[in-house]
């Protein structure tokens, strides 16, 4: 049976709408970017233009709005697989031909869509705020060198990495506050490498971002390959391998 | 709950023809076990089950807890593979590379409803309805509803159901994409006397449907009412036919008489009926074995009007399905035993 992008609709739009009606995911979508936009506006408005060390602070602002893409999708996921199962939930999906391809692509949209939207739309806001209430020097050192390369590039492929790391913990674990924990630990790996990019210990260039970016894609499809490897629907249902 | 007559549901109200088959053989079952085993290590879950299903059959598969009821349903469900022997379900023989093709064709509705309870009646059918790839989706989910008579109840969250109702919308989404095999394992599990009746309805309404039907359960009076033949599973499938059937099987047949008084000699009353191969008294009275109830019966009456003994009833044994399945459990209890 051919791939069905109608399948991975079906659960995609299942995912979003119990999203929307469950009150701990809004509550991490809207609490964590809330938390992570404040702190870093407050510190560039704030920041002294004669600072040494402006290019830092700036680097270590942009910095905190990396973690959305890796904590959202982390916690996400790693409810997906488990979380199914603890609801009696997975049992009848698995019964239908949806292939694990289908099943983990339509997951994977369903983390990854709403955290580029919040990711994206928390960092537009940063750059607005910045541009009307910070000092024209902050403004144009935000726009220098890579920060919003480097925003933009990596946001989505955090994400990814998150989300595989959240699934495949997830369709091993038999519990979702493990799974979560677990997810959460396993998603910042990646981010160590940016942050000593931001934080200008590895001295970054567009060459340098591009080349992260693209290692960093290769182990998104990696993960993505071993997910799709460790899926097994006898696992999942019974709990273990006959 | 009143059901729709069957004509006014859907047009699956004929009973569904054999499906093509993949390999062309037995194309008029809609299930062919052949020495089907599952071990999991050491622990065996079914071992060597062998049975066949027709087409619009309800097959009851009964079993204590543990007996391997809900391992088969998987199996057979393509959720899990079998460690030996082979199936053929709805026309396509079970192997991994067919399992997208045979949970196409079939429906499984697990103990536990697993409805998203977050989403609503007719959210949660959609969902199914895309992951089939059905069409006319509205129509479809419009008459599963009108077939478990949930229709004033799809725009409610799942989550503010009954359990008996959530039981109903998991059998209208098992009904979603008209099922070859319509797989039940104990849908009545847990529900209140009334609920289950509401469920019973249900699902002797899609007998009389067409829809071939695997009922897994340990109520047994659910299976007598309900199912054309029985198979009761201890891990090994130890007996097979219809509840008639396995009565006769397991028990000779067998006249209870009651009377006001005990007989001064009652092996000279009942030596002198040919059909009575043998009897014991009870404490209400004798039970006699005979060869066939119909014949003895009326030559035992003249007997004991002739011994001047007051009748107050001469009556076939019952032997219910509950007889034959603690029979044969007890039996498998003894054997381990020893």
């Amino acid at each position: 049976m051919n791939f069905s992008w109608r399948r991975v609709g079906a659960i995609l739009r299942k995912e979003l709408r119990d999203y929307r009606r469950n009150r701990f995911v809004i509550g991490t979508m809207a609490a964590v970017p809330v938390l992570f936009i404040i702190l870093p506006t407050i510190q560039l408005i704030a920041a002294n233009t004669t600072d040494k060390a402006l290019t830092l602070r700036i680097g270590l602002s942009l910095l905190y709005m990396l973690v959305i893409p890796v904590t959202m999708p982390s916690v996400v996921c790693a409810y997906s697989v488990v979380g199914e199962r603890e609801q009696g939930t997975l049992e009848p999906v698995l019964s239908t031909p949806v292939s694990r391809e289908e099943f983990l692509i339509a997951k994977a949209l369903a983390a990854f869509v709403p955290t580029l939207v919040v990711a994206y739309a928390v960092f537009g806001i940063f750059l607005a705020v910045a541009a009307l209430f910070a000092h024209p020097v902050i403004v144009s050192a935000i726009y220098a060198g890579t920060h919003v390369l480097v925003q933009f590039l990596f946001t989505p492929l955090l994400a990814g990495w998150a989300i595989w790391v959240g699934i495949a913990v997830s369709t091993r674990s038999t519990d979702v506050r493990v799974a979560q924990q677990l997810s959460v630990l396993g998603s910042f790996p990646p981010l160590i490498i940016v942050a000593l990019m931001s934080l200008n210990v590895i001295s970054e260039s567009t060459a340098l971002a591009i080349g992260l970016g693209a290692a960093l894609l290769a182990f998104d499809l990696l993960a993505w390959r071993v997910v799709a490897a460790m899926f097994d629907r006898e696992r999942l249902v019974i709990g273990r391998r006959g | 709950m009143t059901l729709r007559p069957a004509s006014q549901v859907t047009s699956r109200a004929q009973p569904i023809s054999a499906a093509p088959t993949l390999d062309g053989s037995k194309g008029d079952c809609a299930l062919v076990v052949e020495h089907l085993t599952k071990r999991f290590g050491d622990r065996v879950a079914f071992d060597d089950v062998s049975f066949e299903v027709g087409y619009g059959e309800v097959f009851g598969f009964l079993g204590p807890n543990g007996a391997g009821k809900t391992t088969t349903v998987r199996t057979l469900g393509t959720l899990i593979m079998p460690s030996s022997g082979s199936a053929v379900v709805a026309g396509i023989p079970l192997s991994a590379n067919n399992g997208p093709a045979i949970r196409s064709r079939i429906s499984m509705m697990p103990e536990s409803p697993g409805l998203y309870l977050r989403l609503t009646v007719t959210e949660n059918l959609q969902c199914f309805a895309g992951l089939y790839e059905l069409d006319d989706v509205r129509g479809r989910i419009a008459r599963a509803l009108r077939a478990v008579n949930l229709e004033d109840r799809a725009r409610d969250l799942c989550g503010s159901l009954s359990k008996g109702l959530r039981q109903r919308v998991a059998l209208a989404r098992a009904l979603l994409n008209d099922p070859a095999v319509l797989f039940l394992d104990e849908p009545t599990s847990g529900l209140d006397p009334v609920a289950t009746r509401e469920v019973h309805e249900l699902i002797a309404s899609l007998r009389e449907r067409g829809v071939t039907v695997f009922l897994t359960t340990h109520r047994l009076e659910e299976a007598e009412r309900l199912c054309d033949r029985v198979a009761i599973l201890n891990t090994t499938l130890r007996m097979i036919g219809r509840p008639a059937e396995l009565r006769e099987q397991l028990f000779r047949r067998s006249l209870d008489v009651r009377l006001r008084a005990p007989l001064d000699d009652p092996e000279a009353v009942f030596g002198a009926v040919g059909e009575v191969e043998g009897w014991e008294q009870t404490p209400s009275g004798y039970t006699l074995s005979v060869s066939d109830p119909d014949l003895a019966a009326p030559a035992l009456a003249r007997a004991l009007v002739r011994a001047e003994a007051d009748v107050l009833s001469i009556a076939e044994s019952r032997h219910s399905l509950e007889d034959v399945y603690l029979e044969l459990i007890d039996e498998d209890v003894e054997t381990k035993a020893r």
